[in-house]
């Protein structure tokens, strides 16, 4: 199938594109990183309102939030290699619009799930301790999730100018959703209007199934509930991505 | 042996027109443009800032789908087949579209591969144009290690990778120079006489068009408003054969060519 070989062209291209620059490896995940090595202590001794250790309950929050700013971010790429004129060359060839779109969105979730490993690791290292299988599934909630924004994000950056522009709108949508969904703390502390409005958020619903599976519980409602409005908003998002990818002609 | 070029036409359009709705009102930035272009030709499309050159070549490479009219590029309609069209045609946009960390070789390679050839062929593709555009030595470097010059004939192979009907180069030699200009100059000559490549090229450099150019197409206000051999225009608008294309120029749009205009989009 040509969609399939010419994603799989795109793919290669960018993935080599990626371990050209193995600083940008390692500053995509600084953040996170700092959040597990400087926050995540804090956290020991302190009753999260959740089961298990803090770090069950921190890991999947800090996983969770490398796939929402890494994923958001990868747009800049994008806008700047259009700046550069190379997404026109490709477009003034037979390859299928779609894959110029799915092969960089599958580079970033190759990315995001490697980082991810990394940040596990490192966990394991500060104490974590969860079940193998629960962590797998937890990864794999992050490739979905990393997938639904990076493609959202390539869809913005095909629709706005400059660097500056993509960045003020990537942060004003990123914060907000990033504090609403409970990431670096359980929404099990917040006052009821806040978990109230943080139930508007799909990333709470990600993070609390991936929790779950951090404490070895796969079937029960949560994990469910999850999985579907993960799979919904990456759904969503690709489509959108897709067309916003397509409609952009200035 | 080369064959010799036939005058059949590779781009026709009739009509062809592009709007841009703006809060402010549309703006009309071709406005219905009727031209032929013959197999072998190298057509130079000239224009004052702001006249609709790059939109144009924008329609025709299908990059911006026309507002009205209709065209056919190297025998696929450009609204209903516009994969037919990329299939067949080569595009080098003034921007270049090199990315600076990329060697020249994975550049090209890659190029063969969006183009959906395999990758051997792909790669030997590459080492062919290479060794045809003096680029051999230049393979492993990243192409921001290229000078102006060389940038250009990277980009040039890019949009020779699939052996195309038609090439579109938009301002080839803005920014190159002399020595860098006469070399390109040399090179679109020899694509066309090698290869039967119809080139078409916009450019701002009145000399440029001179030179290459065996007809000219001069639009204005998103209209075509002359068109001829270089020496026609010289000899219909300046009034004499000897006189310079600038004088030509002038005389048809009322100003000269690199005039700064306003740009419309």
């Amino acid at each position: 199938m040509t969609l399939l070989a010419d994603t799989g062209v795109v793919f290669g291209r960018y993935l080599r594109a990626t371990l050209r620059s193995k600083t940008n490896l390692f500053f995509g995940m600084l953040q996170p990183l700092l959040f597990l090595a400087l926050f995540g202590p804090l956290l020991t001794k302190l009753s999260l309102g959740v089961s298990g250790s803090s770090w069950q309950a921190l890991v999947p929050g800090v996983l969770i939030q490398l796939a929402l700013l890494g994923g958001s971010y990868v747009g800049l790429g994008l806008l700047m290699d259009r700046n550069l004129g190379i997404i026109d060359r490709m477009r003034v060839t037979p390859v299928d619009p779609l894959a110029l779109l799915l092969g960089r969105v599958l580079r970033d979730v190759v990315q995001l799930v490697v980082q991810s490993v990394l940040l596990v690791l490192l966990g394991l290292a500060f104490g974590l301790r969860a079940p193998l299988a629960g962590v797998l599934i937890g990864l794999l909630f992050v490739a979905v999730l990393s997938a639904a924004l990076s493609a959202l994000s390539y869809g913005l950056a095909m629709n706005v100018r400059t660097p500056p522009e993509f960045a003020a709108i990537a942060n004003t949508a990123g914060m907000p959703l990033m504090l609403l969904s409970g990431l670096l703390l359980p929404m099990s502390l917040a006052p009821g209007w806040l978990d109230g409005a943080s139930h508007a958020v799909p990333f709470r619903y990600t993070v609390d199934a991936v929790r779950q599976t951090f404490l070895g519980h796969y079937a029960n409602g949560t994990v469910a509930l999850g999985a579907a409005i993960t799979l919904a908003l990456a759904a969503l998002c690709l489509a959108l991505g897709a067309r916003l990818f397509r409609r952009a002609e200035r | 042996m080369p064959t010799p070029p036939t005058p059949t036409p590779v781009i026709e359009t009739r009509g062809l027109a592009r709007t841009y709705p703006l809060p402010a009102g549309p703006v009309h930035a071709v406005r219905g443009i009727d031209l032929t272009v013959d197999r072998g030709e190298i057509l130079g499309f000239l224009g004052p800032n702001g006249a609709g050159k790059t939109t144009t070549l924008r329609m025709l490479t299908t990059l911006l789908p026309p507002s009205g009219g209709e065209a056919t590029v190297a025998g696929h309609d450009l609204r209903h087949d516009s994969a037919g069209v990329r299939r067949r045609i080569g595009y080098v946009a003034q921007s270049g579209g090199l990315d600076p960390a990329c060697s020249v070789r994975e550049e090209l390679v890659t190029q063969g591969r969006l183009h959906r050839l395999p990758r051997a062929e792909a790669r030997e593709r590459a080492g062919e144009l290479a060794r045809d555009l003096g680029l051999t030595p230049l393979l492993d470097r990243p192409t921001r290690a290229l000078s102006g010059g060389q940038r250009r004939r990277v980009e040039i192979a890019l949009g020779l990778i699939n052996r195309p009907e038609v090439v579109f180069l938009d301002e080839p030699t803005t920014g190159l120079d002399p020595g860098s200009r006469a070399e390109l100059w040399d090179l679109v000559r020899r694509i066309r006489a090698e290869h039967g490549t119809t080139v078409f090229l916009t450019t701002h450099y009145l000399d440029e068009a001179d030179a290459l150019a065996d007809r000219i197409v001069v639009v204005d206000a998103g209209v075509i408003v002359a068109e001829g051999t270089p020496a026609d225009l010289k000899a219909r608008h300046a009034g004499d054969p000897a006189a310079s294309l600038q004088d030509a120029f002038l005389a048809i749009t009322g100003r000269s060519a690199t005039a700064d205009e306003p740009v419309a989009i």
